[in-house]
């Protein structure tokens, strides 16, 4: 009754204020970290994006040089250069001049390292020529018409230390140090040597039309291992005068310009002229091939330069065409240095005009005037990061360049590129061979392409499937059956991509090659066998009817469904021996010309239809279960049966947010990997064929990365692939959500 | 007929159509989830061993024995294509596939056979399936055992052989602990003197006396070496005594070594109850052993262990982050358009492609990050990269990254589900704003954060893409968790289930034989990851209805 506490009041602990104060920092310290952990988290989130941009921009920079610096001016220079050529770390040069000495020279200082006499006294040096590779083979033409061959190596010397170390000229004699007779008369004009490993080509034109062609095929002794060579000469003679000449790498076809700016291109081997192809109106002043010794450069006196290369047709027939031109110059081309890692080239006009093209890319990279006006001789270093100039009054001039990506342009990653040893241009990926001669072909085009094949198939087996189910499952369907369907949906949600792909690619694509008739005919079969099932069910009185209640029609169709689809395979598609003579996929290909993959775009599109599904489902299910019951309470009141309140009222209000589920689920399909990678045969084509594979932006990009060397051109354009998808899918479901947002504003005011 | 078209124009067989539209997309996941069950679960129930007397093409007689895989109907038309010969009159011919194994003396492991040319199938009790280190399985009788190259006479052969067997693989397990644990060890600590001799010599302080040092360390360790090497030619000594002689079906007699048997069963002398202990006991094996034969036979124990880690360490990561983040974008940042701008990038963030997050796991942490850890830290070990390649460490970080918008949108909704009410009651108790959060509001938004928190592990054992560029491999020679100071290797590369279905099932050397392996652990992972999933559903349900009692 009496419930006064016996004891006294309870002990209040009293805190000391130290103690609050303690808590107000605790306080004041916690918020200052929750920020700083808040800013830094969203910090990374976004540095995804910035560091992907961070990677890409370097392809669409412009290529940049340094000021030409002076090196020197030294006496032993005014005697004119025939030739010049620079080794790889840019610090040492090779020179031969017009008196027949090979001199090695430190750029540092231009102090002269080796002087070696070529040639007898008094011989005199028309030209040199040196060999496409990087064997550093030259031939040097002297005025009397002959001939000698000398290498230039270098070796590196790390006695000193790492540091220290040395780069140790040399000048080597493989063929032997006697002259050949090339052209006995004289009046050497023009001079090609190109080395491969069955031959070694000497070409010479000479004054008046006269050719001579010297091979020299390689024996290798098998008991003392030297090289032997078998010579034979052959002459041609042509009617105009020879202003360049040049022969392609595999030495089947040697190129002659002439004054009137035609190109002749003559077999060697019967040193016939198979073709004259007029290149420009004026006359042709300098020619060069392009790394691979497919492509030939020429440049005319006007300053235009065009690039050929010989074109297969259907018969095996080879014809020269033009390819591509490039622009730029006014005045007539000097020299066209082509370079020796890519298919880039740099040309110099008697103007002092410099330029750098990509041929790929079809561009020009730089354009430069040189403050000194045309130099005398001309050195591109190996890795195309330099450039030396040597002019007449003995002074020399070197040059940083800049040019990483010069095969990146906005034409060569989407338009159709004439790629060498093609039939015409065409869209083509492919990154990379085993050669350095290789042209590396990267247009984004057929790979965009395969992403919206992939993406399309995808959408048009999901679509359906998933909105039509959205629709059942938040407007008719039990909410007892609901809530044991959406748990299923997001199930089907949490399964990995993974396991959908391997099974696309190793049990459905088998399945679907043996059966597919019956599968194609389930298209038919289903809707059909469906309605007939619905139909017969609505008249029906069996008692069976009663145990299906209102809205658990999903229920009774799952075994429906199950029993049409082994009819349909089992059944129908045997039937296929009275259409289609027997198999559907011989007919398929030589009657309508669709030829068909094990794992294509059918394959894809049923596999990822499936990821999809869920993502698609639960967002459209979720807008239009939202939509509040008034509305359709109404409309049924007024008389319209449910579907025709579906259609008319419930849809169309919440045809916004089925609309973002569509554009979420298009962003998923196309950012989609493992399927992609796992049920398609990852070629690059583009073909609307729904029988054959694709290669879309994301499995290329997992395909291809591994294995892509850091920072070059191939790794950042995967960048670039990873950042269109980002921006793709950002762009999608950034609108998407602002969809959602104002749908479920507009619900809380109905 | 006026009902037909009344029943159309109501618009009832749409509706019809839309329910099949569900029952589609629940037929789709209960058949796949029903076919990696039941192909993944046969991989570990025992095949009987048929003895097949089949006739050829030219007429002779071939003996062959196998495990029947799959059973397949062809049309007599595509056989005659090929250029066998089927009579005529039948449209279908069933064909086997037929897992022979003797890889070493038949060439090849799996054969077709066409079920008319089979003259007489017989189920034989004494036909035992050896499962070998090398050339796969090998289906014959066992004839007896061989010790030390005597032939042991017993009643019991079948007893003696398992005796035997058993004696085999303990004699394996502890070799296997001596090259792994003992010798791995000394190894590993004669490569960090290497390393420490390398980074003296760097830094310039590589003096006689120091590298004296060094030098008689590693003396000692050699010696080390030396006795373990004896002891491991000992053991393996006494493990290739032993040789078990076997009788191919066709008459042949081989002698197969001990040491190259792993386990050996007869299964046409088992019971059911017989059989489902094997079942039980290869699912114990294929979960504890390690691979073997190019991954195409043997466990996948790496694989589980390499997911379990990085899992883990992705979890630590990504819960102090994703907390900290949903906290400071609900409780703490001004609710107006850049919470807002900052709330949709998190969101949207859940929708850029994984492989995104891969390309920006490689670039930024492996290359740039890796390599710059690499100049500073681990500088002896250049040019071979540490942490400038991928590893369990970048791997993990890419995939928190992946995970954190999914845990940070659960918190956030944990957290938004706590009415106000709550908030304030405690803030005019005197509480302060931390106070508050860290003693009733997180604690209340726990189930939140653990829903964001399986989800994200969820997603993290089944995404493959990402991981295929930051540190993945195919076979992982060490587990990165092992028994040499660090103990934890961060910079090693790990096996991962998700990815281990992609690499058996497409790049492998042995496709018939990978295929059940991959179901299985294929069936392996999904079993995971419903379990996760249906978990975090209950855990959400149970977290809104108990809320909604304290909504007003």
């Amino acid at each position: 009754m009496n419930s006064a506490p016996k004891t006294g009041p309870a002990k209040i602990a009293v805190r000391s204020d130290s103690f609050h104060r303690w808590r107000a920092h605790k306080d004041k310290i916690a918020s200052r970290i929750i920020g700083l952990g808040g800013l830094v988290v969203i910090a990374a989130v976004l540095l995804i994006l910035f560091y992907l941009l961070y990677v890409v921009t370097p392809l669409f920079l412009p290529a940049k040089t340094s000021q030409a610096s002076l090196v020197g001016n030294k006496d032993w220079l005014k005697n004119e250069t025939v030739f010049l050529s620079l080794e790889e770390q840019q610090q040492v040069a090779f020179r031969i001049n017009r008196s027949g000495l090979a001199e090695f020279f430190n750029l540092d200082g231009l102090h002269l390292l080796e002087s070696t006499q070529i040639g007898s006294d008094g011989q005199h040096v028309a030209l040199a020529a040196g060999d496409q590779g990087e064997s550093g083979l030259v031939a040097v033409a002297f005025e009397d018409g002959r001939v000698g061959l000398l290498q230039n190596h270098y070796s590196t010397d790390f006695s000193e230390g790492v540091e220290l170390r040395r780069i140790v000229p040399k000048l080597d004699f493989p063929y032997g140090t006697d002259q050949r007779v090339l052209m006995p008369e004289g009046g050497i004009t023009g001079l090609v040597l190109s080395d491969n490993e069955s031959e070694m080509l000497l070409a010479a034109a000479g004054s008046g039309g006269r050719v001579r062609l010297e091979r020299n095929l390689k024996q290798e002794n098998f008991l003392s291992g030297e090289i032997e060579l078998e010579s034979s000469v052959k002459s041609l003679d042509v009617d105009f005068d020879i202003a360049a000449i040049t022969i392609s790498d595999d030495h089947r076809w040697l190129y002659l310009g002439d004054a009137d700016g035609r190109v002749h291109f003559v077999n060697t081997n019967t040193l016939q002229v198979v073709q004259i192809v007029p290149v420009s109106d004026a006359g042709i002043s300098s020619m060069s091939m392009l790394l691979g010794g497919i492509s030939v450069l020429v440049g005319d006196t006007r300053g235009n330069i065009t690039q050929l290369f010989p074109v297969r047709d259907v018969d095996n027939q080879y014809s020269l065409q033009v390819i591509r031109r490039f622009e730029g110059h006014q005045e007539a081309i000097a020299r066209i240095i082509p370079e020796q890692r890519r298919k880039g080239f740099m040309t110099v006009d008697e103007g002092g005009k410099l330029s750098i093209y990509h041929s790929t890319a079809g561009r020009v990279v730089l354009q430069q005037q040189l403050a000194s006006g045309a130099p005398s001789a001309l050195a591109l270093a190996p890795r195309a990061s330099g450039l030396l100039m040597l002019y007449d009054d003995g002074h020399a001039e070197f040059m940083d360049i800049d040019n990483e990506h010069p095969e990146v342009s906005f034409a060569s990653l989407w338009s159709k590129v004439w790629y060498e040893n093609y039939f015409e241009p065409e869209y083509v990926w492919q990154s990379s061979a085993s050669s350095n001669e290789f042209e590396p072909k990267f247009s984004l085009t057929p790979l965009a392409f395969g992403t919206l094949k992939a993406a399309l198939y995808a959408m048009l087996f999901a679509l359906p499937l998933a909105l039509m189910g959205a629709a059942y499952t938040a407007y008719f369907m039990s909410p007892a059956l609901r809530r044991m369907v959406k748990p299923t949906i997001e199930i089907m949600a949490a399964l990995p991509t993974v396991i959908l792909g391997f099974l696309a690619g190793l049990w459905f694509a088998p399945f679907l090659e043996e059966n597919l008739a019956g599968v194609m005919s389930m298209m038919l079969v289903m809707p059909i066998g469906l309605l007939l099932f619905a139909w017969f069910w609505t008249r029906s009185s069996w008692r069976v009817k009663d145990l299906v209640k209102e809205g658990w029609e999903p229920v009774l169709l799952l075994p429906v469904l199950a029993v049409l689809a082994i009819v349909s395979i089992e059944f129908v598609g045997p039937l296929q021996d009275l259409f289609f003579e027997g198999d559907l996929r011989t007919w398929l290909s030589r009657e309508a010309g669709i030829s068909y993959d094990q794992r294509n775009a059918l394959v894809v599109g049923c596999a990822m239809g499936f990821a999809v599904i869920p993502t698609i489902f639960s967002i459209a299910e979720d807008a239009i279960y939202g939509v509040p019951k008034s509305l359709s309470d109404g409309s049924l009141a007024l008389g319209a049966t449910p579907w025709q309140s579906l259609v008319r009222v419930i849809l169309p209000t919440a045809s916004p947010g089925m609309f973002s589920a569509v554009m979420i689920g298009l962003g998923r399909a196309v950012g989609e990997t493992m399927i992609v990678l796992m049920a398609t045969g990852n070629t690059p084509i583009m073909d609307w064929n729904l029988f054959e594979g694709m290669r879309t932006l994301a499995a290329n990009i997992a395909v291809e990365m591994p294995e892509s060397a850091m920072n070059s051109s191939h790794y950042r354009i995967l960048f670039l692939a990873a950042l269109v998808l980002f921006l793709f899918t950002f762009v999608v479901n950034t609108g998407a959500e602002l969809i959602r947002q104002r749908l479920r504003e507009k619900y809380s005011s109905l | 007929m006026k009902t037909l078209v009344k029943w159309i124009a109501d618009g009832t067989p749409w509706v019809w159509l839309n329910a099949a539209a569900v029952s589609a997309s629940i037929l789709l996941v209960v058949g796949l989830l029903l076919l990696i069950g039941v192909r993944g679960m046969a991989h570990f129930w025992p095949l009987a061993v048929q003895k097949i007397v089949y006739q050829q093409v030219d007429g002779s007689e071939l003996i062959l024995a196998g495990q029947i895989r799959e059973k397949e109907k062809v049309t007599a038309k595509r056989l005659r294509e090929s250029g066998l010969e089927v009579a005529q009159g039948s449209e279908f011919v069933t064909r086997y596939l037929l897992k022979t194994g003797n890889r070493d003396i038949l060439g090849q492991d799996f054969r077709w056979i066409l079920e008319p040319s089979i003259k007489s199938v017989n189920k034989p009790l004494s036909m035992v399936v050896f499962e070998r280190e090398e050339w796969g399985v090998f289906i014959g009788m066992l004839i007896g055992v061989r010790e030390a190259g005597e032939l042991l006479d017993n009643r019991d052969t079948w007893g003696a052989f398992q005796q035997n067997l058993d004696h085999a693989n303990r004699l394996r397990d502890e070799i296997s602990d001596l090259e792994k644990n003992r010798i791995g060890s000394v190894n590993y600590r004669i490569e960090r003197l290497r390393l420490k001799q390398r980074g003296l010599e760097i830094k310039g302080r590589d003096t006689a006396e120091n590298l004296a040092k060094i030098e008689s360390a590693r003396v000692l360790l050699q010696e080390e070496y030396e006795l373990l090497e004896q002891e491991l030619g000992e053991l393996y000594t006494r493990l290739r005594r032993d040789a078990v002689l076997v009788n191919t079906v066709d008459g042949q007699e081989i002698e197969l070594p001990m040491s190259s048997i792993v386990y050996a069963y007869q299964p046409n002398q088992m019971h059911l109850g017989g059989k489902i202990g094997h079942f039980f006991h290869n699912v114990w094996r294929f979960v504890a052993d390690d691979p073997r034969e190019a991954n195409t036979e043997g466990g996948i124990f790496p694989a589980i262990f390499g997911t379990v880690l990085m899992v883990l360490l992705m979890s630590v990561f990504v819960t102090p982050l994703g907390v900290v983040a949903a906290v400071y974008l609900k409780e703490y940042a001004r609710q107006g358009l850049f919470t807002r701008f900052i709330r949709i990038a998190v969101n949207n963030l859940a929708g850029v492609p994984s492989i995104v997050y891969g390309v920006f796991g490689l670039g930024f942490f492996v290359y740039t990050l890796g390599g710059s850890l690499d100049r500073l830290f681990f500088q002896e070990a250049l040019p071979a990269p540490t942490f400038g390649t991928g590893g369990l460490f970048w791997a993990s970080l890419t995939l928190a990254l992946l995970t954190l918008p999914v845990v940070i949108v659960s918190t956030e909704e944990g957290l938004s589900r706590i009415p106000r009410s709550i908030r304030e009651g405690s803030l005019a108790l005197g509480a302060t704003k931390w106070e508050t959060l860290w003693r009733t509001v997180l604690p209340m938004a726990s189930p939140g954060i653990m829903t964001g928190l399986i989800l994200a592990v969820a997603r993290a054992a089944g995404e493959v893409a990402p991981l295929m560029l930051v540190g993945v491999v195919k076979l992982a020679p060490a587990l990165p968790l092992d028994g040499n100071a660090p103990f934890l290797h961060l910079d090693r590369k790990f096996m991962h289930l998700g990815f281990h279905i992609y690499d058996v099932g497409f790049q492998s050397p042995n496709v018939e034989a990978a295929r059940p392996l991959v179901y299985a652990t294929a069936l392996l992972l999904v079993v995971v990851i419903v379990l996760l999933n249906l978990v975090a559903i209950q855990v959400r349900n149970r977290l809104s209805e108990r809320y909604r009692g304290l909504e007003s």
